[in-house]
């Protein structure tokens, strides 16, 4: 009789190495960005590992130790990562992917030594996005390491946003640094006063210059604005004390105080000058936006690097785990395979991995999202500025048109012909990217830093008391304390639940999340077996029950989804990032499998590495529909009032005699009947009669569906779970511990 | 000085020695396991005589240099991505197997016509320069080989230095028993120098030197011609990994002086 072969399942052969990154992460054909990982990584697991591992974190003050660290970035262009090559750098064009992969390298090992390098960027980044072509041309040049043969010291800076309590913080509007007119001479150039305290202010200990926020506190100068200080200006520059922080160590931080006489040239911007007012070109709000929403994506990456890093230390430990013991001879499942006989091992690892992949998925692509919205964005600007119109709210005026136009591309087919006419414009390019960048950034620093500090916990729980040592292989517990920090600086994340609550529901974000489920239920048809049905029934369910909460009212009639009712809010966000994630993590995996033919070095065993990280996908959508379906449950049923056992919660009840009744014309109806009260009143012991679902059926049969959906995930869990106790690692971690 | 060479580097790639390397025999021989998905650095003796050479190059200007490399295309190019931050140099990748049991005999002969056909080469003003072992299974002979197919008679192996004279004659460390070296004096171009570790420390990476690197780089890895090994009746009886061995004691009272002096003796017996 013919049978027909089970065919063996392809396993991974090594961890994903360069040649497969390159691929997921779209960066196999930029070489400098290859270079800049290259060079970042030997810093990383050479200078920086072995300051950790020297104890250089156990100190909160910057030491030369720590300023030679720098020193490492500049020889390693590091910090020539952020300029243009006319400034010193060696990258053209947008570098959120550069900066993404350089910070993502420093924090496989430390996310301080990435912090510190991130700092420079960012006190710059005001006067890249925002500044002056003056302002840009000397504080980027200053800022360049010097080129061989020259003798010149680079200068540091800090972004200086944080004041002390009660200021600004969590409310970026609440301002108490302050800015005036010191003096202003007819014909000459106004001096101003500024007055600023400075909270938690990375790099502080050694910065030349500062970018700072302040408000107006003279009616010359309108609103607020962000001014670039020298520590060589008249008056005072306190670097302040380091603060005492558990994290992060090697960045310096501190709290300092800035009492200047500026000229007023140095408004970032620039400004002009109405009826006798300084009307600062930009705000210190407009300033803010610009440079966080594309540095936040970054510090969601340190996290994921962290989750990734944690797996080769892990696998090790499981493995070599029995090895030395009396009854663990070499051969034996004991000695060959240890801690990962047991499947619960193995299957928090997976978890672990797949949040990894998840979150680096995730990030890197708001990265590549935003390199293609910069010159985007400036075209806008351009063909906006030729149309007469300027200003925020101007723009968005003008752009109105243009999202109905992004909207009716979203539901054309690609045959279409009108489809080609809407792509081709720029306009509606810029739309499509802005609204999705506007989720993806804060979607990326909320999920990777909170979810990833939570899902590092579990890393560092499967080392065992190993993990919460100085001596565990990867600096595993000092990662998990950092990932807290990742998800409270740039922006804790209750600011980026409430910028998700914003940008999530707008028509052109919705219409693409509506475009991303119909690409998920069409990816599985032809990869059923990376989650990608699953993930589409929980976009569904995402997106009816978003449009449920906006139409409903709690049990006391008030309004579900507003600003002010974070509980609904909030965790409708949360749930947004879940699906995010798994989306950018399948087509990841699609990408390898499409290109990584064409590598020679991807493509050996390629077919077990897209085998195995499909499974991860497939792990993760089905955790992503878990979650999305709690929440969802939870908001949709949640507002109801439990009826009661009293008049009306008993309307729908049955009263005992009259069942009996019904009894004698329906038998059996009593066995269905579940809610029956007593002629005494007597009730089954339940909080009340069981709630109806009245407006809520598509929900529960979206559901109902959903669970059906998670056929398989768990199988694909075994099968990553046999990867990882198979996967060939290296004999040793190439950092120290 | 005046002294100007054309240097050429010979240097493969192997695996990073931290990965797990487990010998395996397939169908064209043995070789390692999974070697093609395992990341490789430059090996790590012809590194340092990749070192030397810039640094001499840089000491003479008007002197020239190429890296000659035989590996898989796509695994030199991942290498290239730190090397070529390192030093300048220009790259001849010649497109072949990975793995360190190919016939040395083999080997030599692709390095040899590809360094002889480098357009502009003066053989008078050659240095050649490779590791004198190894981080794969190190032959120990190929770089000879290469200098005898060049018709290069000079030819130093373990070098740890060299300086060059006024007169264009160069002076050479060797290494020799007893951690001692032997000094040489070559009157000059060509030679051989098979480098241990020179003297120099790795060079940082510095990307201003990669991107100047590769505009010359990738379109050489893109036209690297490819060369296939024969075996020449080469064959290998047996491959295994030196044997190691755990022996684990419990000692509750021994003084640190105690330990260090019974694993001295341990290791002198060894």
């Amino acid at each position: 009789m013919a049978t027909s072969a089970i065919s063996e399942p392809k396993l991974m052969l090594t961890l994903p190495g360069d040649a497969i990154r390159q691929i997921q992460w779209r960066f196999a054909d930029r070489f400098d960005l290859q270079m800049l990982v290259q060079s970042a990584r030997g810093v990383a697991r050479g200078p920086v590992a072995q300051m950790v591992a020297a104890g250089e974190r156990n100190s909160h003050e910057w030491t030369p130790a720590k300023n030679e660290m720098l020193l490492t970035f500049d020889r390693a262009g590091i910090t020539a990562a952020f300029m243009e090559p006319e400034e010193g750098g060696f990258i053209s064009g947008p570098k959120n992917l550069a900066l993404s992969l350089a910070a993502f390298e420093l924090s496989w090992v430390d996310g301080g030594a990435a912090t510190a390098s991130l700092a420079g960027f960012l006190a710059l980044a005001p006067i890249h996005e925002r500044g002056t072509a003056e302002q840009a041309q000397r504080y980027m040049s200053l800022s360049a390491p010097p080129q061989p043969g020259e003798d010149r010291k680079p200068w540091r800076g800090a972004f200086v946003l944080t004041e002390p309590i009660p200021y600004v913080g969590v409310d970026t509007g609440m301002l108490s640094g302050k800015v005036r007119i010191a003096e202003w001479k007819d014909g000459s150039e106004p001096m101003l006063q500024v007055d600023k305290r400075g909270r938690f202010i990375t790099n502080i200990a050694f910065a030349n210059f500062v970018t700072a926020a302040v408000n107006s506190d003279d009616e010359r100068i309108k609103s607020s604005c962000v001014i670039i200080l020298e520590d060589t200006d008249e008056g005072t520059f306190d670097h302040g004390t380091a603060t005492k922080k558990l994290v992060h160590q090697l960045s310096s931080t501190g709290d300092p105080i800035f009492n200047l006489k500026v000229p007023a040239s140095r408004i970032v911007g620039g400004y002009t000058v109405k009826d006798g007012v300084i009307v600062p070109n930009f705000t210190h709000a407009e300033v803010i936006e610009a440079v966080f929403r594309r540095t936040r994506v970054t510090v969601g990456l340190m996290t994921a690097a962290k989750l990734l890093s944690a797996v080769e230390p892990v696998i090790r430990y499981q493995r070599g785990r029995f090895r030395g013991a009396e009854g663990a001879k070499p051969g034996t499942v004991r000695y060959e395979q240890g801690i990962q006989q047991r499947e619960d091992a193995l299957h928090r690892l997976v978890d672990v991995w797949a949040t990894g992949e998840a979150a680096a998925s995730l990030g890197f692509a708001a990265a590549r999202l935003f390199d293609e919205l910069d010159p985007i964005e400036k075209q806008k600007t351009a063909i906006l500025a030729e149309r007469g119109v300027t200003g925020g709210r101007a723009e968005l005026k003008a752009l109105r048109d243009s999202e109905q136009r992004a909207i009716e591309l979203l539901s054309l087919r690609a045959d279409d012909p009108r489809h080609a006419e809407l792509a081709a414009d720029p306009l509606v390019q810029f739309v499509l990217k802005d609204a999705e960048a506007n989720v993806l950034c804060p979607a990326t620093k909320l999920w990777n830093t909170g979810h990833g500090a939570n899902m590092m916990r579990e890393a560092v729980s499967l080392m065992g008391g190993y993990g919460i040592t100085e001596d565990c292989p990867g600096f595993l517990a000092s990662k998990w304390m950092d990932a807290q920090l990742e998800a409270t600086y740039e922006g804790p994340e209750a600011v980026q639940r409430r910028q998700l609550t914003v940008t999530m529901t707008s028509e052109v974000f919705l219409a693409q999340l509506r475009a991303w489920k119909r690409e998920m239920r069409h990816i599985a048809t032809t990869h059923p077996g990376t989650g990608a049905c699953t993930l589409a029934s929980a976009i569904e369910m995402w997106l009816w029950t978003l449009h449920y909460l906006q139409n409903a009212t709690d049990a006391s009639g008030g309004r579900l989804y507003h600003g002010q009712r974070q509980g609904v809010t909030f965790p409708m966000a949360d749930a947004l990032c879940w699906l995010l994630a798994s989306r950018t993590q399948i087509l990841d995996v699609l990408e390898l499998e499409a290109r990584g033919a064409s590598d020679a070095v991807a493509a050996e065993g390629l077919e077990g590495t897209v085998q195995f990280l499909s499974d991860l996908c497939h792990t993760q959508a089905a955790q992503a529909a878990g979650e999305v379906s709690r929440i969802c449950a939870e908001l949709v049923f949640g507002y109801r009032e439990h009826p009661g056992w009293d008049g009306i919660g008993c309307s729908t009840c049955f009263s005992a005699d009259e069942l009996e009744a019904f009894e004698e014309t329906m038998p059996g109806i009593s066995a269905m009947a579940t809610d029956v009260v007593a002629i005494d009143g007597a009730h089954p012991d339940k909080a009340g009669p069981c709630a109806a679902c009245t407006g809520a059926n598509d929900f529960l049969r979206l559901q109902n569906r959903l669970c059906s959906c998670l056929s398989g995930s768990r199988l694909a869990k075994d099968r990553a779970a046999e990867t990882v106790s198979k996967v060939m690692i290296p004999e040793a971690l190439d950092y120290p511990a | 000085m005046s002294t100007t060479y054309q240097i050429v580097v010979c240097a493969g790639i192997v695996p990073d020695p931290l990965q797990s390397l487990e010998p395996v025999t397939g169908p064209n021989g043995p070789g390692l396991k999974n070697e093609m998905v395992l990341p490789a650095v430059l090996d790590p003796w012809a590194a340092s005589a990749l070192y030397e050479a810039a640094h001499l190059a840089a000491k003479l200007p008007g002197s020239k240099l190429w890296l000659v490399s035989l590996g898989p295309k796509a695994k030199l190019q991942q290498v290239m991505m730190t090397i070529a931050q390192k030093v300048a140099f220009e790259l001849v990748p010649i497109d072949g197997p990975i793995g360190g049991f190919t016939d040395a005999h083999a080997t030599a002969a692709a390095l040899a016509d590809a360094i002889a056909a480098l357009p502009g080469l003066d053989r008078t003003r050659l240095l050649l320069f490779g590791g004198w072992e190894s981080a794969s299974r190190g032959a120990g002979i190929t770089l000879q080989l290469v200098g005898e197919r060049l018709g290069i008679t000079d030819q130093f192996q373990g070098v740890d230095q060299i300086d060059v004279r006024e007169d264009g004659s160069f002076e050479v460390l060797e290494r020799v028993e007893g951690g001692k070296h032997q000094v040489s004096t070559c009157a000059g171009a060509p030679a051989v120098l098979g480098w241990a570790t020179g003297c120099l420390a790795e060079p940082r990476n510095n990307p201003q030197v990669g991107m100047a690197n590769m505009r010359t780089l990738m379109p050489a890895l893109q036209k690297a011609k490819p060369a296939t090994l024969a075996a020449n009746g080469l064959q290998y009886v047996d491959v295994h990994l030196p044997s190691q061995q755990r022996t684990t004691r419990v000692e509750r009272d021994m003084t640190p002086e105690d330990i260090a002096r019974e694993l001295v003796a341990w290791i002198g017996a060894e």
